[in-house]
């Protein structure tokens, strides 16, 4: 039996590496969800059918999980999806965690190698599940999503995580004596995840959330190792790998490298230094951006965290449809990083039905930007200032941007004249090309489009 | 022995989950994490093995509340990357896609 069930699972790692594989395009991503669903499904029934399971509690455990599942996944609102894959990812952690945990309650004689992934499995499942927590609070508002720094941060940091290897080794020394330790171990992570995430700033989570994802990957994968299950190896370290490339390409977008977004607590100190970019700001009215839309063939829009504060994506696309209907040509240029999570805008605006093949990617768009002649930028801000192109002295210098300046007009569309994140003056806002239209981005459109009805 | 069978397991699919999802456009990126974070979620498989009928009241507490998060993780994740991909559609195709 146990034979059947270990080739089964074979089959399952292979229709998650299929699934995966058709993820990389839209028109086949939805099935290549099914079909990684399908391999966890023969996967969990296979496992079933091991003898002397206690099939009571795996019923309760497997009907409730089920029902808060479903539950959650239809009810959040897409903007709302960042907090969510927090959510679900830190349960992934903790799971690795308690069952590391259960397998060594029941034999604690372990021999080294297990000893040693046992302690893996509960650190790094603990620090998924806290840190997915504090991401989550920040992500959702329940705490502050400012980078919360304290003078020796660093220090504290250093030494828990010491004492988290210390116990290790004690652990991984004499596992069968050391159960105090272990239920130190399991502290210690869980605060760990907390102190090592509540220092990034909220436009830093898309970083986190891309770690966070990779660690709960490494989690389950230890387990694997703690219990002889490859299933558990080889889905874990897909997902290890699939988070690392995302922190990587996340870090790149911002020109940052991981230590920086982990450790600087950027964003924190938001003391608007002398100096900065001064000038007119031109105020525009609604009537005013009407007239430039109308005039213009081309028109890209660059979304940003504010489009999904205000719930903005239904309008962008109704004005996007205007527009179109009136000979315009309409795209949408998505920075990397631009909201709380990879690939935030394009979800939002998928949601709102905007066509997959009008949002383009920020390599694609810059090199014809000349011949644009609006951008409209909502709720962006420091992902289109054209500071991080030339001036050294700004913190962001050097991470890409989408280079809205270079259009024939730019129209901002912006709450108020605050800085954004990265607590600096966009000098967007006073070029000669630039208008401001101010106020909530979901009105501001709603204006626009009473002004192109009216016509 | 076993540990470096394991160990070669790990390293292979390390290296087979790069060649994977470096080709993952971003406009995916969100559903990517979310549908891989699902598959991390097969803890739940270690969890429900774990919860055997000869189990000390402490390990089935832990067991089944693994299984119960692991499940949470599962389910969720996966209905929640196919709500989102249901979105995802190509210009001009007209009704439903």
């Amino acid at each position: 039996m146990n034979l059947v069930i270990n080739f089964a699972y074979v089959v399952s790692a292979v229709l998650f590496i299929f699934g995966l594989k058709m993820l990389s395009s839209p028109a086949t991503a939805r099935k290549g969800n099914l079909v990684s669903a399908l391999g966890m499904l023969l996967a969990v029934v296979v496992t079933l059918l091991y003898a002397g399971l206690d099939y009571k509690w795996i019923a309760l455990g497997v009907v409730v999980g089920s029902v808060i599942g479903l539950v959650a996944a239809y009810r959040v609102q897409m903007t709302a999806m960042p907090e969510m894959v927090a959510l679900f990812n830190g349960f992934g952690g903790i799971a690795s965690m308690l069952l590391a945990w259960s397998e060594y309650h029941q034999q604690p004689e372990l021999t080294t190698f297990i000893a040693l992934v046992t302690f893996l499995s509960a650190f790094i499942g603990g620090v998924t599940f806290s840190g997915s927590m504090v991401a989550f609070g920040k992500l959702s508002g329940a705490i502050t999503s400012k980078a919360v720094v304290f003078s020796g941060q660093h220090l504290v940091n250093g030494a828990i995580l010491l004492a988290a290897l210390g116990c290790g080794a004690a652990f991984t020394a004499a596992p069968a004596t050391s159960y105090p330790v272990f239920l130190a171990v399991v502290g210690i992570a869980l605060l760990f995840g907390v102190t090592s995430v509540i220092p990034i700033g909220g436009a830093d989570m898309p970083v986190v959330i891309s770690l966070l994802n990779s660690y709960s990957g490494l989690a389950a994968c230890a387990a694997g190792f703690v219990i002889h299950n490859n299933i558990l190896i080889v889905a874990g370290a897909l997902v290890g790998a699939s988070g690392i490339i995302l922190t990587n390409i996340m870090c790149k977008a911002m020109n940052r490298s991981l230590a920086n977004v982990l450790f600087s607590g950027f964003g924190a100190t938001t003391a608007a230094k002398g100096g900065g970019p001064q000038g007119e700001v031109k105020p525009a009215t609604p009537e005013d951006v009407y007239y430039i839309l109308e005039a213009a063939d081309s028109v890209v829009f660059v979304p940003g965290y504010g489009l999904a504060v205000a719930q903005a994506q239904h309008v962008v696309r109704e004005l996007g449809e205007i527009l179109e209907a009136n000979g315009t040509e309409v795209s949408y240029a998505i920075h990397p990083v631009a909201g709380r999570m990879p690939g935030h805008m394009n979800v939002l605006l998928a949601e709102a039905n905007v066509p997959y093949d009008q949002l383009i990617e920020m390599d694609e768009i810059n090199p014809r930007m000349d011949s644009v002649d609006v951008c409209v930028v909502i709720g962006a801000n420091d992902v289109v200032n054209p500071a991080a192109l030339h001036d050294e002295s700004s913190p962001i210098y050097g991470m890409p941007i989408i280079e809205t300046h270079r259009a024939k007009t730019v129209i901002v569309l912006k709450r108020s004249m605050n800085p954004g994140f990265a607590g600096i003056e966009n000098e967007l806002f006073f070029y000669p090309n630039t208008r401001m239209l101010f106020g909530d981005a979901k009105a501001s459109i709603q204006a626009l489009i009473a002004e192109f009805k009216e016509e | 022995m076993e540990a470096v069978f394991l160990t070669f397991v790990f390293v292979l699919s390390i290296f087979l989950g790069f060649e994977l999802i470096s080709k993952v456009p971003s406009t995916l990126h969100t559903p990517l994490m979310s549908g891989s974070n699902a598959i991390s979620g097969i803890t739940l498989i270690g969890s429900l093995a774990s919860l055997r009928a000869d189990n000390t009241a402490v390990a089935v507490a832990l067991g089944t509340l693994a299984v119960t998060f692991a499940t949470i993780n599962v389910v969720g994740g996966y209905a929640v990357t196919n709500r989102m991909l249901e979105m995802f559609k190509k210009k001009d195709k007209g009704g439903a896609a």
